[in-house]
């Protein structure tokens, strides 16, 4: 077929759908509709499922290493008697201690491998914040403070004060944005913190920080590690977590395998961390596609019921095309124009409509409350999801047209020119 | 006008079933000839499978036995779609009902067959189809809908339609079927025209009798044979 008869066939069809302009805006409408609830949708539930997938990420490491006590262990009787039959009752945790052996160590053969973005080492402990009569459980965590930020973006989290206060300041602490509400803490007033060993410190705020999720907010604070060593009353190799930072977060599953086989101790990545978050997002995503899908095919029947309609009312034309040279794919090619025509430009309306019914929705004010810190619906506007709705719009209606198209191929046309 | 045999159509044997309700044998060893610029009228009374014979020899039926051969093309055999190629070149339709296209104007609409054969720049053809309409003196309705213009000025815009390709043959299924005396006369006149200064070859089916009696050759049949020639 050459340029030329695309051309007639192209000029053909569009007469068809200018001559019959209410069943074209109709068939268009319903692609439109269809797209337009897809963007919508999958723009909305993208969002939360990023917004929950950051705040995962900046509540929980790449891969977190750390010394877990309540791992089976082996008995003494297992260990002396690999062979034989044993059976230990109710074998009693050991008194062991949370420091990792050697993490400076690990720490450097970390930082080698090239995978790694930041590997910050870290100690936690449980306190009670005192502040006048008040007095709140929570923990600290000791942190060297730029490595964390690597990791955590801290720095845009700060809501009073710099992390670099920390550094200048030996015995300063970075509070949680709930916790300095409850104690009713501003930037600049000192707090005292008593550990369960009975340790107490006082120490100057020198920073207010808010992640936006509630349960980190309202019992975490930073200070520097050799003040939580010395908290602790610990030594200066104390270290009971190393979080690290990789370069594909996919990864990060194999690579905890891996550490974990060659250092011994448990580091979990962030999926297995997260799971039950992630889980949420897994059943959105099906959710969304299931509507979109079944609108997109509710639209499709519409293209199919029109085409058939139309190429029921032009039979006669289509048998007179036929005798006069139009072979069945030409005749195919006319209608296929046609559905397509509807589908691209229903399309392309519903991507408008659809990124006009986001930024709407993105303007919806949405109280996360103490929980998550929100104004407004999270919405995503990723070019990836427009470019998805297109292709997803045209193929339905590529399809939707086929059948019509293909029937209309085969009118014969002897049946109709017989003027009896 | 390619070939310089003196027939333009020719069949051999062609012979036709119909098996709906039952297997009836509509065309019987059918042997036609038609010569280059004859004006050739088949006749006959209803169901002597005078327009059975018509779209076997047009190419739109292919369910024939025999050997159909037009313009020293055998077609016998040909897949539909090199068949739809071979009549856009080689053969131009009028049929009993203009089956114009409504949403068209006369222009565009003679102008659709050409286009689609592309020998032709698009001007060219704009050129050829205003020679056409004048040639049936309906060039100043070019730019009319077809939709707009009585019965016998919308079988002359088919007649020019057919025409646009310089076909070696025009077919008609009862081309005045339905048009009143006055505008049979104007289109037979168009026919005789047609093949005297112009070399056309035209086979037209018809039941009319003063019709028939005015052309070149009257081909009769009956019961799916020819009887006179």
């Amino acid at each position: 077929m050459n340029l030329n008869s695309y051309k007639l066939s192209f000029s053909i069809a569009w007469v068809h759908l200018v001559s019959k302009p209410k069943q074209t805006i109709i068939a268009m409408l319903g692609v439109t509709f269809g797209i337009g609830m897809f963007i919508a949708l999958v723009s909305l539930m993208t969002g939360l499922n990023d917004f929950t997938e950051e705040i995962t990420m900046t509540s929980s490491p790449d891969i977190h290493i750390y010394h877990d006590i309540t791992e089976k262990r082996s008995s003494i009787l297992e260990q002396l008697n690999p062979q034989g039959l044993n059976w230990v009752h109710h074998q009693k945790p050991k008194n062991e201690t949370l420091r990792l052996r050697n993490a400076s160590q690990i720490i450097d053969l970390i930082r080698k491998d090239d995978r790694m973005i930041g590997v910050a080492p870290t100690l936690s402990s449980q306190v009670f914040y005192n502040y006048g009569s008040v007095q709140l459980n929570g923990v600290i965590l000791g942190v060297e403070i730029l490595e964390e930020d690597k990791l955590f973006d801290l720095q845009s989290k700060m809501k009073e004060g710099r992390l670099e206060d920390l550094l200048s300041y030996h015995e300063g602490i970075i509070m949680g944005s709930g916790i300095a509400k409850k104690l009713n803490i501003k930037k600049g007033d000192r707090v005292v913190i008593t550990t369960p060993q009975g340790f107490t410190k006082t120490l100057k705020v020198v920073g207010i920080f808010q992640i936006g999720i509630g349960t980190v907010d309202n019992v975490r604070s930073y200070a520097n590690i050799s003040m939580v060593q010395t908290i602790l009353q610990q030594d200066q190799a104390y270290i009971t977590d190393i979080n690290i930072k990789v370069k594909d977060r996919h990864q990060a599953k194999e690579i905890a395998k891996e550490l974990q086989a060659k250092f011994i101790y448990k580091s979990e990545d962030w999926e297995t961390a997260n799971a039950t978050m992630l889980t949420g997002s897994n059943v959105r995503n099906i959710i969304t596609y299931a509507v979109s899908f079944t609108l997109l095919v509710v639209a499709g029947f519409g293209i199919y019921n029109i085409l058939n309609m139309t190429i029921y009312n032009k039979m006669k034309d289509i048998a007179i095309l036929k005798a006069m040279g139009f072979a069945g794919k030409d005749v195919r090619t006319i209608f296929m124009i046609q559905s397509l025509a509807i589908g691209l430009v229903g399309g392309l309306i519903g991507l408008l409509v659809g990124f006009i019914l986001s930024y709407m929705i993105a303007q919806v004010p949405f109280d996360g409350g103490d929980i998550i810190n929100l104004e407004h619906f999270p919405v995503n506007f990723k070019s990836k999801y427009y470019v998805i709705g297109i292709i997803f719009g045209v193929t339905t209606t590529a399809i939707a047209g086929y059948m019509p198209s293909r029937k209309a191929a085969r009118i014969d046309p002897i049946e109709i020119l017989r003027g009896q | 006008m390619t070939t310089q045999s003196p027939y333009v159509l020719r069949t051999q044997g062609v012979t036709k079933y119909f098996y709906d309700p039952e297997k009836f044998q509509v065309l019987k060893n059918i042997n036609l000839t038609v010569n280059r610029g004859e004006f050739l009228s088949l006749v006959g009374k209803s169901g002597c499978g005078k327009s059975t014979l018509m779209y076997v020899l047009s190419t739109m039926d292919t369910d024939y036995e025999g050997e159909l051969e037009i313009a020293g093309e055998r077609l016998t055999g040909k897949k539909q779609n090199e068949l739809a190629q071979f009549r856009n070149n080689h053969i131009g339709f009028v049929f009993q009902f203009h089956y114009l296209l409504p949403e068209f104007t006369v222009l565009q609409n003679v102008m659709i067959p050409a286009l689609k054969l592309g020998k032709y720049s698009n001007s060219e053809i704009e050129h050829r189809a205003i020679e056409k309409l004048t040639l049936l003196g309906m060039q100043e309705f070019a730019h009319k809908r077809t939709n707009k213009l009585s019965g016998g000025q919308q079988q002359r815009v088919a007649i020019a339609r057919a025409l646009i390709n310089d076909p070696d043959i025009i077919m008609g299924d009862e081309p005045t079927g339905n048009l009143d005396s006055y505008n049979s006369n104007i289109v037979f006149d168009i026919f005789r025209e047609l093949t005297s200064a112009y070399k056309q070859t035209i086979i037209a089916v018809t039941h009319d009798d003063e019709f028939a009696k005015k052309t070149d050759r009257v081909v009769v049949m009956s019961d799916g044979k020819i009887t006179t020639n």
